[in-house]
């Protein structure tokens, strides 16, 4: 297990140094200067002199060589700082720190939903195989998988606000001052955010459970006697869940692009809506900013699957 | 087994010498699919309807989807002369949407091709000359992997800009990366075949043996490949539109339609968002189908992959 660790650890380190140098690259490929950017302004304003802009650049850090601009930002963002935002001119770990919870809220209601629905959804298919209950769950599940994140988010507001008069609320409350209000708002983003993987992983427990219901210790525990409800809770569950949890990892980064959108529809103030809004507002340190911790995020998720997977598996740490 | 699979779906001369057909063997093939599997070849006729749409739409289009009509049309209700209804500047909806499926499914067929013939060739050199190549490349596909498809779609035209070309760029940015893993996967097992050995005791070139041996027998699981990428492809532009940062806010497009004035007016005007929306699913879907039964017949290996 320890080989397993080291060599995974291993793998993540030059991985996550690799994608911070492309979204580096990236965001200096930008057609123009954020000193010239930021001096320019919205309406194209010229009263700056050259003097200014060296200023200004010096100020930002874009006069410096580009390996030390990556040095710089790296080392920063160790210590928690991510830069200064170009369009708020505030510290861009300032917005992080306050989005980044919401975000985390929002993903993990909604895989946790997601996961609450579809494995006793797909456990229910997979027992009552070909009956009309397994095809009508197997239709609804297809289907779910053919619907995108954001029109699932369109059809709730719309339903929700045809028959319940309900419009995206305001203002937001954070969990840890209003926990009924925060969890009144964010319940229809989770569903909306979930919905797709509910469908995606009935139909993967669904499979995974026909599988393992064709082993032999199923046999064995069915011909011992075994009540079906312990045989399929505890032998076959528990088996058929390995392929889920891969799953569940593996649909993670979707899941965080899907709050992108989520948060959009929603008006939920999370990582999500500030991507968008800083994408508007052309503040490129702020994207910077939120693309490393979003994929950061999703990386140690991988990570930790990965290891729990090989844990849970002694097949996959000796291969 | 890969091989009989293409040979179904493109005809196979045995098919043809057989003579069950008259029509030729592509025929037969064509018709063998349907037979097998049903929901697929339904896929396959919806996507090819939407792609006659697509190249006709100039023809089939009522009105010019650009023609802003505020003082008549107006949020027209749909059955008046505009069928689908009006927007807010007085656009027709349905000279929109089928304007709008040229858009999704040119970005979508140009940026898995290119997806396809950019990974393919990675993934099949990175697997044949193995090494240091080998090694850098996988690093950096791990790299390019980490991010969330949409958000580093999003974070490339935040750079780039709206417009048509950088949104197909930011696919093929986001879609090489998967392609290149799985077609590396199959090149890897492929490299030790007998034949392969062959090629290179009887003197072919590296090249040779990559164009000619390799990358034939990974065509079954390109097209797979591309055809579940498709789906994915139609969505993330659907997506990028949707949020403001894919194709210029006028183009008529899929996700474009459904924001803006559309979400605000959700209950005035349901059909702002109802029809677009049901021309999305209606593509996925398509795409999607004939995804999974292609996968059935072409290669199972596959399994699992699904679109995203």
């Amino acid at each position: 297990m320890t080989q397993y660790v080291i060599k995974r650890v291993g793998l993540f380190i030059p991985t996550i140094i690799l994608a911070s140098l492309m979204i580096f690259s990236l965001m200096r490929l930008l057609p123009g200067d954020p000193a010239l950017l930021k001096l320019l302004g919205d309406e194209g304003s010229v009263h700056f002199t050259d003097e200014d802009l060296a200023r200004e650049r010096a100020r930002l850090g874009t006069d410096r060589w580009l390996p030390i601009q990556y040095v710089a930002w790296v080392g920063g963002m160790l210590k928690g700082d991510f830069g200064e935002s170009l369009y708020y001119e505030t510290p861009v770990s300032d917005d992080l720190r306050e989005r980044l919870p919401v975000t985390v809220q929002l993903t993990i209601m909604g895989i946790g939903l997601a996961i609450l629905i579809s494995v006793p959804v797909g456990v229910l298919s997979a027992v009552r195989q070909d009956t009309r209950l397994d095809y009508g769950l197997r239709v609804f599940t297809i289907s779910g998988v053919a619907l995108p994140t954001f029109l699932t988010g369109i059809l709730i507001v719309f339903i929700i606000s045809r028959w319940f008069n309900w419009t995206p609320p305001l203002g937001f409350a954070p969990i840890w001052e209003d926990p009924a209000k925060n969890l009144q708002q964010m319940i229809l983003p989770a569903i909306a955010l979930g919905f797709y993987d509910s469908c995606f992983i009935a139909r993967v427990t669904r499979s995974a459970m026909l599988e393992v219901f064709r082993e032999d210790y199923i046999r064995t525990a069915r011909s011992k006697g075994l009540a079906e409800w312990f045989v399929v809770g505890r032998h076959a569950l528990k088996n058929a869940f390995l392929p889920v949890i891969t799953i569940i990892g593996w649909q993670f980064g979707r899941v965080i692009s899907g709050t992108v959108i989520i948060e959009t529809i929603f008006l939920v103030p999370g990582m999500g809506r500030l991507l968008i809004d800083s994408i508007l507002h052309r503040d490129y340190t702020m994207i910077q900013g939120l693309v490393v911790l979003v994929t950061l995020l999703v990386m140690l998720v991988n990570l930790t699957v990965d290891l729990l997977y090989a844990w849970l598996d002694p097949r996959i740490r000796y291969a | 087994m890969t091989t009989r699979g293409i040979g179904s779906i493109a005809g196979s001369p045995s098919l043809g010498r057989r003579g069950l057909d008259k029509l030729g063997p592509a025929w037969e093939g064509i018709r063998r699919f349907s037979k097998r599997k049903p929901l697929g070849a339904m896929g396959a006729a919806l996507l090819l309807f939407l792609i006659l749409v697509a190249i006709f739409a100039n023809v089939l289009a009522p009105y010019d989807p650009y023609e802003t009509n505020p003082t008549e049309f107006r949020y027209a209700k749909p059955g008046g002369a505009y069928l689908l209804g009006g927007d807010d500047v007085g656009r027709d909806v349905l000279s929109r949407i089928i304007f709008g499926t040229r858009l999704a499914l040119h970005v979508g067929i140009v940026s898995v091709v290119l997806g396809a013939i950019i990974g393919g060739a990675l993934g099949i050199s990175s697997a044949y000359v193995g090494g240091a190549f080998d090694l850098l490349v996988q690093r950096v596909i791990d790299a390019m992997m980490a991010f969330p498809g949409l958000v580093l779609a999003l974070a490339i035209m935040a750079v780039l800009g709206s417009s048509v070309n950088n949104v197909i760029a930011a696919l093929v940015i986001v879609f090489v990366p998967g392609i290149t893993r799985i077609l590396r996967s199959q090149g890897l097992s492929i490299k030790e075949m007998d034949y392969v050995l062959a090629a290179r005791a009887m003197g072919c070139s590296s090249k040779r043996i990559m164009l000619r041996h390799i990358l034939p027998n990974c065509v079954a699981s390109l097209i797979v490949l591309s055809t579940i990428t498709l789906g994915w492809a139609i969505i993330v532009e659907a997506s990028l539109s949707f949020l403001g940062a894919g194709v210029p806010a006028d183009m008529p497009s899929w996700g474009g339609m459904l924001s803006g004035a559309a979400q605000k007016l959700i209950q005035v005007a349901p059909w702002l968002i109802f029809f677009p929306g049901l021309a999305i699913a209606l593509a996925v879907f398509s795409v999607n189908l004939l995804g999974d039964a292609l996968r059935d017949v072409l290669d199972p290996r596959l399994r699992g992959t699904g679109s995203g």
